[in-house]
């Protein structure tokens, strides 16, 4: 699976558009994971993961900033999350099956505050970037 | 037997009230067949899906995601009895179809971005969760005949 010129720029452009909200849409990517799929609370025992909570803000910050870094080195996904890569392998080990169901989550967020950016074409671009950082996310597990 | 609570029955029916078969349903079918293009596969008699344009303007499409749609609304109706409903649709699937059910789930996920697209903020984290569980059950009983 590789990105198409036509799908690094839907995902720049998507991107170009969120990157002031990355806290907010972060955390809300987080929370509609846990309430949807509950097993992902499992990586979280030490976190406040009620709504609002400091902590699901702050992480929620996190994983969007590295979209967006992601999303900025497009050419190069795997250099620019290559610590990231190091951390999920080594420490965290999150189950691969497990960025999916964040991937689907951060898509919901996006077609709830931008659903007219959020066109079939851009949709599909969106997914399959997302795909491709779970893959460099979960590169070196084995 | 799957059970639904008094609130996700609740936010099942708020939402499929609101919900215009016709225009969601050719949405999600389109959307699947531009972001999965591999599901284009069981629909080779449709004409034209050259293009996210050409597929969106598809009138088999159109047609194909409406009756669809309509279907699932059988699923919001039987809530408690779906392995029953789906019983002669998942033969059909299996045995005339031979479609994989994991291209279910995968129009199941698409069905909710465009739930969220066209409900936005309404579409709440429980919203989105009881919805989520909803499609993930149907799918469930649209394979159970699968041999």
């Amino acid at each position: 699976m590789v990105l198409s010129a036509n799908d690094k720029s839907n995902v720049k452009g998507v991107f170009s558009k969120i990157s002031s909200h990355a806290e907010e849409y972060g955390a809300e990517t987080l929370e509609r994971m846990f309430t949807t799929y509950p097993q992902t609370k499992t990586y979280f025992p030490h976190f406040d993961l009620h709504h609002g909570s400091a902590q699901i803000k702050a992480h929620g910050k996190k994983v969007a900033t590295a979209l967006i870094e992601a999303a900025n080195h497009i050419d190069d996904i795997a250099g620019a999350l290559s610590k990231l890569s190091d951390l999920h392998a080594q420490k965290l080990r999150v189950d691969p099956v497990n960025f999916k169901l964040l991937g689907q989550c951060f898509l919901v967020v996006m077609a709830i505050h931008h659903p007219s950016a959020l066109t079939p074409e851009v949709h599909a671009s969106l997914d399959k970037f997302l795909c491709a950082v779970g893959n460099v996310l979960t590169s070196k597990y084995r | 037997m799957v059970h639904w609570s008094a609130e996700e029955k609740q936010l099942i029916a708020s939402v499929w009230s609101k919900v215009n078969v016709e225009e969601c349903g050719a949405e999600a079918l389109a959307r699947l067949l531009i972001v999965y293009p591999w599901t284009q596969r069981f629909f080779d008699n449709f004409g034209n899906l050259s293009s996210p344009t050409a597929i969106i303007g598809n009138p088999k499409v159109r047609a194909h995601g409406k009756k669809v749609l309509t279907s699932f609304g059988e699923a919001v109706k039987n809530l408690e009895n779906l392995k029953a409903t789906y019983a002669k649709l998942s033969e059909l699937h299996c045995e005339k179809l031979h479609v994989d059910p994991e291209n279910f789930r995968l129009l199941g996920n698409i069905l909710i971005i465009v739930l969220a697209a066209h409900f936005n903020k309404d579409f709440t984290p429980t919203c989105q969760a009881t919805w989520q569980k909803l499609v993930g059950v149907v799918a469930h009983a649209l394979a159970y005949k699968y041999h």
